[in-house]
């Protein structure tokens, strides 16, 4: 199977966030809830660079060891998923993930968050592929349909790169070597305990 | 004479432009070399060894999203799931431990003299209300603090996914709002005792003597007042304990309120629980000593009545004062039934 991953080249994002459109609209996330995101580093200045950032499916996920009720589980391609039935909505996932990836619904007063929602790299949940409660609870599951996340398939630069671990690190490479410069796979280091060579 | 001077101004000027053309052409054509797209740009690497996590801005309104990587995360995870579960374990256990082997070798301490019969009060409704009010509270905070740190290795292989998430919504639920009877509880129990709890000369005697605790033969008892030094000890230690688990709680309960980051919330946690397994542990000690420890204690928080013996022997002084201020309460000191 594959090691499915997420990789942001910086230096051909935009920052038109039209990847955080396409999410939101893709699996209809409720108001509020921003499963990517575009974070501008050096605004304005020199060497601005932009990145889209949402869950890396880490391996190793810190949400899943401290997870007290244990609701998160990697699928056979490398994806991390949870139940939303397991979940008690306590935040420590938030506070465990390197890349604030873990939403929830509702605003933290009194502990009540409501059910935790994060991006599923399009592969929904422990339902049924396709089923109404998957897409209601997760959204659409276009992996079950062999379809690549919708933010990276349809990002205009080709900035944001989604698949297998070996094929988008070698596509990045090939980017590199041409044009001459990179600006690294953010999270990388992070997430899966290593980088690309350039 | 005008033409010609006109003439070599025109050559002037000629030869004046060729010079500055040619002192900035090669200006010109070092442009595109000197602009390097990369050479000022941001490097992961070197950002998270400047600042050990990267920032920057969203177009969305949620301000704390625009962390972009925070590896701290994992020095969090890695204490919230192996360092304090050493400490819990060890503090909680540990305690345990100790109280049995204390029980089995120093056994209940009893009343020497034995019972008088003549009852006399040491705790009104308020204070008993005000104890069990804080008691009630702490026990269920505390039971529902460790199921997020221990349930999922002690209990979720015994109940199964379901209902162990179903016990842990309501575990958090009665952990996030009985916090509100707790901090009531220990805020009247402050002011209540506060004045009761200040050291007085005779808590140095006692602690000499250890409080006759450690004495098997149980002749030792030294004077104390309605709390002896161990008491104030253990006032003291639940007034600053009952703070900080106050304030890193409220801090929790209201997550990245006012400016709070991921990095603020992490501590808070980490504080919580360090002080809680500790409480907890303290705690336990307590109730051992007010319940099976020491023979007659119990009545004190139960119907709030001890026995007099037993209060000539652990609070001669305040026994002292109570026999004096009986005559003018009246009845509070009466024969048990």
């Amino acid at each position: 199977m594959a090691r499915m991953k997420f990789l942001c080249d910086a230096d051909r994002c935009i920052e038109c966030n039209a990847c955080v459109t396409a999410c939101k609209n893709e699996h209809e996330v409720p108001w509020g809830i921003n499963r990517r995101r575009v974070v501008t580093l050096n605004d304005g200045k020199p060497g601005e660079r932009s990145i889209s950032m949402a869950c890396m499916h880490c391996t190793d996920a810190p949400c899943a060891a401290v997870c007290p009720v244990n609701c998160f589980y990697t699928t056979a391609d490398s994806v991390v998923l949870h139940s939303k039935d397991l979940c008690i909505g306590c935040g420590y996932c938030f506070y465990a993930c390197p890349f604030g990836a873990p939403q929830y619904p509702k605003v933290g007063n009194f502990g009540s968050r409501g059910k935790m929602d994060k991006c599923t790299f399009c592969a929904g949940g422990p339902e049924a592929d396709g089923s109404k409660e998957e897409f209601e609870k997760y959204g659409a599951n276009r992996l079950a349909e062999g379809k690549l996340p919708l933010c990276a398939e349809m990002c205009s630069t080709k900035s944001l790169l989604a698949g297998d671990s070996d094929v988008i690190a070698q596509i990045y490479k090939e980017r590199v070597s041409r044009r001459g410069y990179g600006s690294g796979a953010w999270g990388w280091q992070t997430a899966y305990r290593e980088s690309i060579a350039t | 004479m005008a033409k010609l001077v006109a003439h070599m101004r025109m050559v002037a000027g000629v030869l004046a432009l060729a010079f500055i053309i040619a002192i900035s052409a090669p200006v010109s054509a070092q442009q595109p070399n000197m602009v390097n797209p990369t050479a000022d740009a941001v490097k992961e690497q070197q950002l998270l060894q400047q600042l050990n996590t990267i920032q920057g801005r969203v177009t969305i309104p949620d301000e704390k999203s625009s962390v972009l990587v925070h590896p701290a995360g994992r020095e969090w995870r890695q204490f919230h799931t192996v360092t304090l579960k050493w400490i819990g374990g060890i503090s909680i256990i540990g305690m345990l431990v100790v109280l049995v082997l204390f029980y089995l070798w120093r056994g209940p301490m009893r009343v020497r003299s034995g019972y008088s019969g003549i009852n006399i009060l040491r705790f009104d409704v308020l204070e008993r209300f005000v104890h069990w009010l804080t008691a009630v509270t702490f026990v269920i905070l505390g039971i529902t603090g460790l199921n997020i740190t221990f349930g999922r290795v002690l209990l979720l292989p015994l109940m199964g996914p379901e209902a162990f998430s179903a016990w842990s919504e309501w575990a958090k639920y009665a952990h996030n709002f009985l916090s509100f009877g707790f901090t009531l509880g220990v805020l009247l129990m402050f002011v209540m005792w506060i004045g009761r709890n200040l050291p007085t000369a005779a808590d140095v005697q006692w602690l000499k003597q250890g409080g006759g605790m450690f004495d098997k033969t149980n002749s030792t008892h030294a004077p104390a007042y309605k709390f002896n030094a161990g008491q104030k000890i253990l006032f003291w230690i639940i007034v600053f304990a009952s703070a900080a688990m106050i304030v890193s709680g409220f801090m929790l309960l209201f997550p990245f309120y006012s400016g709070l980051t991921v990095g603020n919330m992490e501590l808070a946690e980490i504080f919580h629980a360090i002080v809680g397994v500790l409480f907890v542990a303290l705690i336990l000690g307590h109730i051992y000593l007010g319940s099976v420890g020491m023979e007659g204690a119990f009545g004190a928080m139960a119907d709030g009545n001890v026995d007099l013996n037993w209060a000539k022997e652990h609070h001669s002084l305040w026994a002292k004062e109570e026999i004096r201020v009986d005559k003018v309460k009246g009845g509070a000191m009466r024969p048990a039934e």
